[in-house]
């Protein structure tokens, strides 16, 4: 039994879980091809037409794996802690998918609400089993396995790799540290980013994503805002950005964010308050199908070489 | 005295007006936001801010730059950013400078106490309980009238002979509403308003029906969706719209503050397409377009500000749902780009094109779905 899993929207915060735990109920898992121009062009045909660039991507790596498995796996994802849910467009994302993809007629949909207790983890992972004739104990063994994957993921991220870009460490000597924030299917996607976060380590800087900050220090600025938002990668991208601009501890902050983005029109507007306050430089970089390398190259340089500008004066300054 | 604001909703604007009166403030009272509104909110709103959002912010603007020193706004709670609003909101226009204190009204159910916090900061004048009563009774048959007069006008307009008549009487409804001072006026009111509407001379036809379904500002504001209702009136078009500012009130007020859920059968309608709520009102833009269809309507209008997200969504499901249902489909995306004339032209095409399928009712022809942008 062969089951799909698009490499798109949610995949890149979880996959290690996803793929882990269905190798280990016994199933093939193929995962479609990286984002290319073809995946884009099908995600772009499928999709309405005014929805963002991500979720016209996970429409066409939905297309890209029709035909060559049993399933496709669509999750939707309501929530993962209690604090918050996701943006709507992955509350509905099984149905837009359905009814915008015509001959998708093996969908696999799986409700992921586990932010309530503890156990609805396993509970879902239980039922997901059952459905593939699984046992309790070949799910739990799967389901243990999977959280080791992610523990492991967390792990590699917290020691400044980025392993979905297959970055493994990065040099601790950096004379400019960046922090580069954005909800993981933009930032990890290479096609996606036009593979921002390596060109900017070539540029000889340190980047540090949300990912790469521990969740215990992103909670202390939980109570920055008077409403939490209401989105789980929202949030934690806002908070990642508090802890930049409280502590000082980068030289600039980029967001990387998709055009037409609904939630992040708000979370970008307050980044960009708040770091016009603590005179942080601060870029915001929106991308979508025609975003061009020329352009986004000229604009990364300038940024870099402003930082490294500033950071002389102040050098200077302190001599 | 405080000198309150709030955002502008149309007609009822002077019912707010009455009520935070009432309640012991001052109020300067937002105007109809016309394009300098829309444009100061752009200018100083993100750029992929929704539609609702600019506007607001203009609105809250040309009212500070009028002298008012509280602003008040409904929160709202969900997954959809509406409930972040007013932080941003807050957070934009103290960035530019301006002094004021924002008082958020939270619906009920989730932050009673806050809600009650907010209220107290309202409350400016001594009113014994007897006083809130006919106040709450007096606002409550306010909105519903004014609902009432505007349904009537939506009925009336498509059958009117005289050109215009129908608008200019919805006019002097407004006005005479908007003069009311207590439960007895707005008794009597509501018996001229029947009146005046029946003095309308009729035509006798089978008007084309196209249900009206969105995200709630675009749909309950006229000048957020450039009149499309009177639009579609001239046309000899019968439009309903799913949502009242009433009903919506009341929903959001009530059904919160007893966890039940509002409008179910809509949900239920649209559970096998949409099975999650998600904010907004993407949901039941779509259940409200299959009750349309159940009604015998000929056409849907789907009105969602540009990036409005559970929208968008809605927009993803509903041309399959109006297939099924054989009822044709307009998704019209509003921004501060869309022009008067251009969205003319295709609510025309649209019309001509239920027309054309009525005929052919017979024949079953299914085209329902307009192709949009
Ligand atoms: S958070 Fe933004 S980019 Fe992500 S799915 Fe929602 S609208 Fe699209
Ligand atoms: S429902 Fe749409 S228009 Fe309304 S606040 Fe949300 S995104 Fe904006």
């Amino acid at each position: 039994m062969k089951i799909g899993i698009p490499r798109a929207l949610a995949y890149y915060a979880y996959y290690p879980f996803v793929n882990t735990f269905f190798e280990k109920l016994g199933l093939e898992v193929v995962v479609s091809d990286p984002t290319s121009k073809e995946i884009m062009d099908a995600g772009v045909e499928d999709a309405v037409a005014d929805a963002c660039v991500p979720i016209k991507l996970f429409h066409g790596h939905v297309r890209n794996l029709l035909g060559r498995v049993d399933y496709v796996f669509v999750p939707r994802l309501v929530s993962v802690n209690r604090e918050a849910t996701f943006c709507p467009k992955f509350l509905g994302l099984p149905d837009m998918v359905a009814c915008s993809i015509t001959n998708l007629n093996n969908m696999l949909e799986v409700r992921i609400d586990i932010g309530k207790r503890k156990r609805e983890l396993f509970l879902t992972c239980l039922r997901v089993g059952r459905k593939f004739r699984k046992g309790f104990f070949t799910a739990y063994n799967a389901y243990l396995k999977a959280l080791m994957s992610l523990k492991n993921y967390t792990h590699q991220f917290l020691q400044g790799g980025i392993p979905p870009l297959g970055v493994l460490t990065q040099k601790k000597s950096a004379d400019i540290k960046l922090g580069v924030v954005g909800y993981p299917y933009m930032l990890y996607d290479p096609y996606l980013s036009l593979d921002l976060i390596k060109k900017l380590i070539g540029m000889g800087t340190y980047v540090i994503t949300p990912e790469m900050v521990p969740e215990k220090v992103k909670q202390k600025y939980a109570g920055k805002l008077k409403k939490t938002l209401f989105w789980t990668f929202s949030n934690s991208v806002l908070r990642t950005a508090f802890h930049f601009l409280e502590t000082g501890c980068v030289d600039g902050i980029i967001h990387v964010t998709a055009f037409g983005c609904g939630p992040d029109f708000i979370v970008d507007k307050i980044m960009e308050l708040e770091a016009r306050d603590r005179n942080i430089p601060y870029l915001t970089i929106a991308l979508d199908e025609h975003t061009g390398q020329e352009g986004l190259n000229t604009r990364l340089e300038a940024f870099v070489d402003m930082l490294r500008r500033k950071r002389k004066v102040k050098e200077a300054a302190m001599l | 005295m405080r000198k309150v604001s709030f955002p502008y909703v149309g007609n009822a604007t002077i019912t707010f007006q009455k009520l935070m009166k009432a309640l012991g403030n001052d109020v300067v009272l937002p105007k109809r936001p016309t394009e300098e509104t829309l444009s100061l909110g752009t200018k100083y709103a993100p750029e992929f801010a929704c539609l609702p959002f600019k506007i607001v912010l203009g609105t809250y603007i040309e009212a500070l730059e009028a002298g008012a020193d509280t602003l008040v706004s409904t929160g709202g709670v969900g997954p959809c950013r509406a409930g972040l609003y007013t932080t941003l909101h807050e957070k934009i226009l103290k960035s530019l400078g301006y002094e004021f204190e924002m008082i958020t009204l939270e619906p009920p159910g989730r932050h009673l106490r806050d809600l009650v916090a907010s209220i107290k900061k309202l409350v400016n004048r001594k009113l014994s309980i007897a006083d809130y009563f006919r106040l709450g009774r007096f606002v409550w048959k306010e909105l519903q009238l004014l609902d009432k007069a505007e349904k009537l006008s939506h009925k009336i307009r498509p059958l009117e002979v005289k050109k215009g008549e129908t608008t200019r009487t919805y006019k002097k409804c407004a006005e005479l509403i908007a003069k009311a001072q207590n439960y007895r006026d707005l008794v009597e009111i509501e018996r001229e308003i029947e009146l005046l509407y029946e003095k309308i001379e009729k035509k006798d036809v089978d008007p084309i029906k196209i249900g009206i379904v969105g995200e709630i500002y675009v749909v309950i504001e006229p000048a957020a969706n450039l009149e499309i209702e009177e639009m579609l009136g001239d046309l000899g078009v019968y439009a309903e719209r799913s949502m009242f500012l009433a009903s919506y009130t009341f929903y959001n007020a009530v059904m919160d503050l007893f966890r039940m859920p509002g409008e179910r059968d809509v949900k239920k309608l649209a559970a096998p397409y949409f099975k999650e709520m998600c904010g907004g009102h993407g949901r039941e833009s779509v259940g409200n377009a299959i009750l349309f269809a159940k009604r015998g309507f000929d056409g849907v209008i789907q009105l969602s500000p540009f990036t409005c997200i559970p929208e968008i969504v809605a927009k993803s499901i509903l041309p399959k749902v109006c297939a099924e249902y054989d009822i044709g489909f307009l998704p019209v995306t509003l921004d501060e780009q869309t022009g008067k004339e251009g969205l003319r032209t295709r609510v025309e095409a649209f019309v001509d094109l239920l027309a054309a399928k009525r005929k052919k009712r017979k024949g079953d022809v299914v085209y329902g779905t307009l192709p949009g942008y």
